[in-house]
């Protein structure tokens, strides 16, 4: 069930058309068309290979796309048109355009040499510029949605998976990014600290920002998502509510993922 | 004794006795044998003449020497190594084909000229520039603690240039993704999360650099430059024909600074190693977070304290 309303009469938040991505000699994305609106929560699935976290990745330009074009907002990522050009971006515009999407990462990526706060104080005092305390004080906030107020001193290493997944959230927050990637959260942690993070990770889709998830977490998949993308091969293969595409999925390829997954899950 | 009683027959404490180790005795025997043995031989023969040696360490000119010669290169030299070196690292990693290639030149230039050589020539340099180079005198500059921090510097940075590099290197390419995931440019990424981190591995290397350009500042008799330690031991050796006594001297110097070096060395790398712990320190930690997320409620909605 979706959580609530998605108006798709305002434009997409993203918007990638005919998306190609290849690593030299292997086409990875073989022609990605995928409309994202304001406040909405889709899940990307499908086997792995199937190009997934390559697509997350171009949108905040982890790697630059070969073909097509990813609009964020309205404007063109990674490139942008002049006099009839394409002409690719400048490092100072890339920054600012990723700096308005957060991104959680499968193996966290916080910064080790700096504690809960300062990862999350980072972003806002180096790229937004906000005052220390200010900064701080946005840190302690989230600190407290993400349920670790009292781990602000400690560092990373000191933490769990799922602490650390909780203050990669966070830290991604602290940027009021107009949309939030997450690449396979969950995939990183033990069994028994899955939870922690999808229940902070449900919270955020009920407060309505718009989230793209690639996951192989089903219940999250049915319960948040307001549409799911299936993909294989590097296509589009299928989408539409959970409800459509897991309940009553249309095509094999599908159906044989779907009863691969439902062995590998253990029961909630 | 923690044999199992009649009554409780369940195995109780291991109090064993160790595994002899007869080698280890005989080793230790030997080494305080060589060891007395050269020390007798050395307080006693008196080609050392150890009174001499002492006297010598004591001049003012060799004192004056070692703190604003042979100390002050040291630190001047790697100051500018260093901080020529780590910029070197990141030019040859960047995406600037030009930096890329004036940064590999460079260190291919300065790690194949012998340190010696490159002293000698630059002690001569004002030959080659008899009305200076623009406003720089470089005959008044040429033996002067300056163009020694110079020489020693630049020869530094080639090496520096591959001990950062490999730290560079070291550091897991999800940082720099993270980084640049909330807005960072390369640069402030490099400066704030790569090279930090990059530092740990850099310290030790750097430290050995550092007791190692120490000793290397006994080079600079090539200049020549007098205002330091070496060049005025060795001067008293020439003077006097006692060239031992006077080595002896230099090495007793050499000896004790690169001991407490050695200590600041330490230092450095616990600072630099934090979020790092010890393997030991870091799984006592780890037990701790994992029993905490255990007694722990995982989800807070926002504005619900706990």
């Amino acid at each position: 069930m979706a959580n609530h309303l998605v108006d798709r009469s305002v434009p997409p938040l993203v918007k990638a058309v005919n998306v190609h991505k290849s690593f030299g000699p292997l086409e990875v994305l073989k022609g990605i068309d995928l409309e994202v609106y304001p406040g909405e929560v889709v899940v990307l699935l499908g086997p792995s290979g199937s190009g997934k976290t390559t697509f997350l990745r171009l949108i905040n330009q982890m790697e630059l796309l070969t073909g097509g074009r990813i609009w964020v907002d309205g404007e063109l990522i990674g490139v942008e048109e002049r006099g009839g050009k394409l002409h690719r971006r400048k490092d100072s515009d890339i920054a600012r355009q990723r700096s308005r999407i957060g991104m959680v990462f499968q193996q966290f990526n916080l910064f080790p040499h700096k504690t809960a706060l300062e990862n999350i104080t980072e972003g806002q005092l180096v790229v937004t510029r906000k005052k220390k305390a200010a900064a701080v004080e946005r840190a302690r906030d989230l600190l407290r949605q993400v349920g670790l107020s009292d781990k602000e001193a400690a560092y990373p290493g000191q933490l769990s998976g799922g602490q650390q997944q909780r203050v990669a959230i966070a830290r991604a927050l602290a940027m009021d990014p107009d949309l939030m990637l997450f690449d396979e959260p969950t995939s990183a942690l033990d069994p028994e600290l899955v939870g922690e993070v999808l229940t902070v990770m449900k919270t955020l889709a009920s407060e309505g920002v718009t989230m793209i998830v690639v996951t192989h977490e089903m219940g999250f998949a049915r319960e948040v998502a307001d549409r799911v993308v299936f993909m294989d091969g590097g296509v589009v293969v299928e989408q539409g509510t959970p409800h459509d595409v897991l309940g009553n999925p249309q095509q094999e390829r599908i159906k044989a993922f779907l009863s691969r997954v439902r062995h590998e899950e253990s029961p909630a | 004794m923690s044999l199992s009683t009649p009554t409780d027959d369940r195995p109780g404490t291991i109090d064993a006795i160790p595994v002899r180790r007869p080698g280890r005795m005989v080793a230790v025997v030997a080494v305080v044998a060589v060891t007395v043995l050269l020390a007798y031989e050395i307080v006693t023969n008196k080609a050392f003449d150890w009174p001499f040696t002492f006297e010598a360490m004591n001049q003012n000119t060799v004192i004056q020497g070692f703190i604003f010669g042979t100390l002050f290169a040291t630190v001047g030299s790697m100051i500018l190594g260093v901080g020529l070196g780590v910029a070197l690292a990141v030019m040859r990693m960047s995406e600037n084909p030009v930096l890329r290639v004036v940064a590999g030149g460079y260190v291919w230039f300065f790690r194949a000229i012998p340190r010696y050589a490159l002293l000698v020539i630059l002690g001569g340099a004002g030959a080659f520039f008899p009305g200076g180079l623009g406003p720089i005198d470089i005959n008044r500059l040429s033996t002067t603690i300056w163009m020694a921090i110079l020489g020693l510097g630049l020869s530094e940075a080639a090496y520096m240039a591959e001990i950062a590099r490999s730290g560079i290197i070291s550091v897991d390419k999800g940082q720099r993704e993270a980084a640049e995931a909330i807005g960072m440019n390369p640069s402030q990424t490099m400066r704030r999360i790569v090279l930090p981190q990059a530092m740990r591995v850099i310290v030790p290397p750097t430290g050995n650099e550092f007791i190692a350009m120490f000793k290397d500042t006994s080079l600079l008799v090539a200049l020549p430059l007098s205002g330091e330690m070496f060049f005025q031991l060795r001067a008293i050796g020439a003077a006097t024909y006692k060239l031992i006594p006077t080595m002896m001297a230099a090495a007793l110097y050499y000896l004790v600074t690169a001991t407490i070096l050695g200590f600041g060395q330490g230092y450095l790398e616990r600072h630099f190693g934090r979020g790092y712990a010890p393997l030991q320190a870091q799984q006592r930690r780890k037990t701790r977070a994992v029993a905490d997320t255990r007694g722990e409620t995982p989800l807070m909605f926002p504005g619900s304290d706990h």
